[in-house]
C-alpha cells in the first residue's frame, strides 16, 4: 500500500523519545507544588500540541495556554477591510499570502471581493509580485504584508528589489507584527486580572523561525525583568516536549532563564543581515490593533518615511476607512488569544461557528486555536 | 506544518541572488537576498522558507536531522517523497 503524505507527518516524531519526555516531565513536575501555565506564542506549536495530543501527556499540574499564534488571527477587521478597499480600486491587483484571503472583514472577506470581480492573488512566495508587476504594467500592484519576524525580511526583500530594479507598479500595505512587543502585553493584561481568572502565564515556549531571523535575545527582558523563563522551540513534537521539559526543570531548579531547545539553526544573534534590511525599510508603529488584544504599542512596522511613495496606506489614505469595529458580541478570540478561554468554552463554537462558516479569525486561519480544537477534537 | 529539513546548497549562482539546494535528493531554487554576500557557499546546509534562505544550519546538527528523516523517507516511493519534501517548504501558512 502505497505510504500516503499523511503517514510521513505522523510517523516523523519518534514515540518512545516522545514518551521517553513525558516521564521526564511527569518525574520533574512531581517535585513542584504549583501548576506551571506554559503559554505557546505561535500557532505552529498550537497545532504540534493539539495534533499529538500532548495535553493527555502532561501530568495535572502542567497547563497549556495558547497565545496569539498567528499574523492571520490576530488581523483587525479595520485592516481587512483596507485590505477589501484597495482590491476594489480599478486597476488593482491585490496581492498576499496564506488564509489572509478568506478572514471576514465588515464588508466581507477578499475572497468575497474577488466573486464581486476584484482581481486577488495568493502567492508562496512575496518574490512572485515582482512578476505580476511585470506582467501588468498598466495595474498597480499592492502587496498586502503580513506575518511575524519570520517573513518580515522576505518583505523587505521585495521592496529592495522594488526600487533597485526601478518597478514603477508595486506598492506595499505593511501588517508585520513582533512578537515580543505582545509577548509583554499579555503578561501585563493578565497580571491584572490574575484574581478574577485565577491563573497567569508562567512561563513561554518561543516559535523557533521568529528566531532563526531575530535570534533569542529578543526574549532577553522576559526573565530577567518580568520572572518569566523562555524556551525557544522548533516545531516537531519531540521539539515541543524537549522545550516543556527544559522549562519545567528550571522550575525545579529554581532558574528563570532564556534557553535554546532548537539549537539546529537558532542563535542568540539570528540572521543579521535579514536585521539590517528590515531595519533599512521599517520603522516601528506608536500602536498597532490586534485582533481581540486592541492596541498594542510599538507592536507593528510601517514603511519608513522615506518609501512613502511605495507606502499604499499613504498613497490611498482618502479611500482607506479609518472607524473602528467591534467584533462579533458572542465571540470570544480576544480572550483566547490572551489565554484566558479555551475554544470549546465560546458558546458558538462547533455550531454557529466552524471552519467552513467561520465567525472570527481563529477559527479561519488553519493556524487558530479554534479552528485546532475543531480539527484535532474528531468534530470534522 | 513544518519539517524544516536542513537543505544543502549544491550551487550559487554568481550574482549571489539564488542558488540551488538539494533537500535529500530533490534539486530547487532558492532566493539568497536576505543572506550577507558570501555567507552562503556551496556545501553548507541551510534552512529555506517560502523560497527563501533563511539561514544557515549548523552542519553536525543538519545530518543528524537528516538521518531521522531519511528513516521515513525510504519507505515512501520516489513520487511521494518528492512531494513530501517539496511540501515541507509550501505549507500555505508557512512563514507568517
Ligand atoms: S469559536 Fe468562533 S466565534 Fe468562538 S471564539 Fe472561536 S472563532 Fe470566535
Ligand atoms: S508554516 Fe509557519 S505556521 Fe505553518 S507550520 Fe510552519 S511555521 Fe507554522
Amino acid at each position: 500500500m502505497p505510504l500516503e503524505l499523511k503517514n510521513l507527518y505522523d510517523n516523523f516524531r519518534d514515540g518512545e523519545t516522545i514518551k521517553a519526555y513525558a516521564k521526564m516531565i511527569a518525574e520533574d513536575a512531581a517535585k513542584l507544588d504549583r501548576t506551571i501555565n506554559i503559554m505557546e506564542v505561535c500557532g505552529g506549536h498550537t497545532h504540534t500540541i493539539m495534533k499529538f495530543g500532548l495535553p493527555q501527556l502532561m501530568p495535572k499540574n502542567i497547563n497549556f495556554i495558547h497565545g496569539p499564534g498567528c499574523p492571520v488571527c490576530i488581523m483587525p477587521k479595520e485592516r481587512v477591510d483596507h485590505a477589501y478597499v484597495l482590491a476594489m480600486q480599478e486597476d488593482v491587483i491585490l496581492v498576499t499570502l496564506g488564509d489572509m484571503i478568506k478572514v471576514p472583514g465588515s464588508n466581507g472577506s477578499l475572497q468575497d471581493a474577488r466573486s464581486k470581480g476584484a482581481d486577488v492573488r495568493f502567492v508562496y512566495s512575496p518574490m512572485e509580485c515582482l512578476k505580476i508587476a511585470e506582467e501588468n504594467p498598466d495595474k498597480k500592484v499592492i502587496f498586502f504584508a503580513i506575518g511575524f519576524e519570520t517573513t518580515t525580511p522576505m518583505t523587505a526583500v521585495l521592496i529592495d528589489q522594488t526600487i533597485k530594479q526601478n518597478v514603477p507598479n508595486l506598492f506595499f500595505h505593511i501588517n508585520h507584527v513582533t512578537v515580543p512587543e505582545v509577548m509583554q502585553e499579555l503578561i501585563d493584561s493578565r497580571d491584572e486580572h490574575v484574581d478574577s481568572y485565577n491563573n497567569k502565564i508562567d512561563a513561554f515556549l518561543g516559535p523557533s523561525h521568529v528566531s532563526v531571523i531575530s535570534g533569542s535575545r529578543i526574549y532577553e527582558p522576559f526573565p530577567v525583568d518580568y520572572k518569566r523563563p523562555v524556551v525557544v522551540s522548533g516545531f516537531e513534537p519531540v521539539d515541543v516536549m524537549q522545550g516543556i521539559s527544559m522549562i519545567v526543570k528550571q522550575f525545579v531548579e529554581n532558574r528563570c532563564e532564556l534557553e535554546i531547545q532548537y539549537t539546529r539553526v537558532v542563535t542568540e544573534e539570528g540572521n543579521l543581515n535579514a536585521q539590517a534590511l528590515i531595519e533599512k525599510y521599517f520603522e516601528k508603529v506608536d500602536l498597532f490593533k490586534w485582533r481581540g488584544l486592541g492596541n498594542v504599542p510599538r507592536s507593528g512596522l510601517k514603511l519608513r518615511d522615506e518609501y512613502a511613495h511605495l507606502d499604499a496606506e499613504v498613497i490611498y489614505k482618502d479611500v482607506l476607512p479609518i472607524a473602528e469595529i467591534e467584533d462579533h458580541k458572542l465571540c470570544i478570540c480576544g480572550d483566547i488569544l490572551r489565554g484566558m478561554a479555551k475554544p470549546p468554552e465560546c458558546t458558538i463554537f462547533g455550531t454557529a461557528c466552524k471552519p467552513t462558516s467561520p465567525l472570527g479569525s481563529c477559527m479561519v486561519s488553519s493556524e487558530g486555536a479554534c479552528a485546532a480544537y475543531y480539527k484535532y477534537g474528531n468534530l470534522l | 506544518m513544518c519539517l524544516s529539513i536542513p537543505s544543502k546548497v549544491v550551487r550559487v549562482a554568481e550574482d549571489q541572488t539564488m542558488c540551488t539546494v538539494d533537500t535529500m535528493g530533490v534539486q530547487r531554487d532558492a532566493n539568497l537576498m536576505m543572506m550577507a554576500d558570501d555567507e552562503v557557499k556551496v556545501g553548507d546546509y541551510v534552512l529555506l522558507h517560502i523560497g527563501f534562505v533563511m539561514n544557515k544550519i549548523d552542519e553536525d546538527e543538519a545530518l543528524a536531522s537528516i538521518e531521522t528523516y531519511r528513516e521515513i523517507l525510504e519507505l515512501m516511493d520516489e513520487d511521494e517523497r518528492k512531494q513530501a519534501i517539496l511540501e515541507d517548504d509550501e505549507c500555505p501558512r508557512r512563514g507568517l
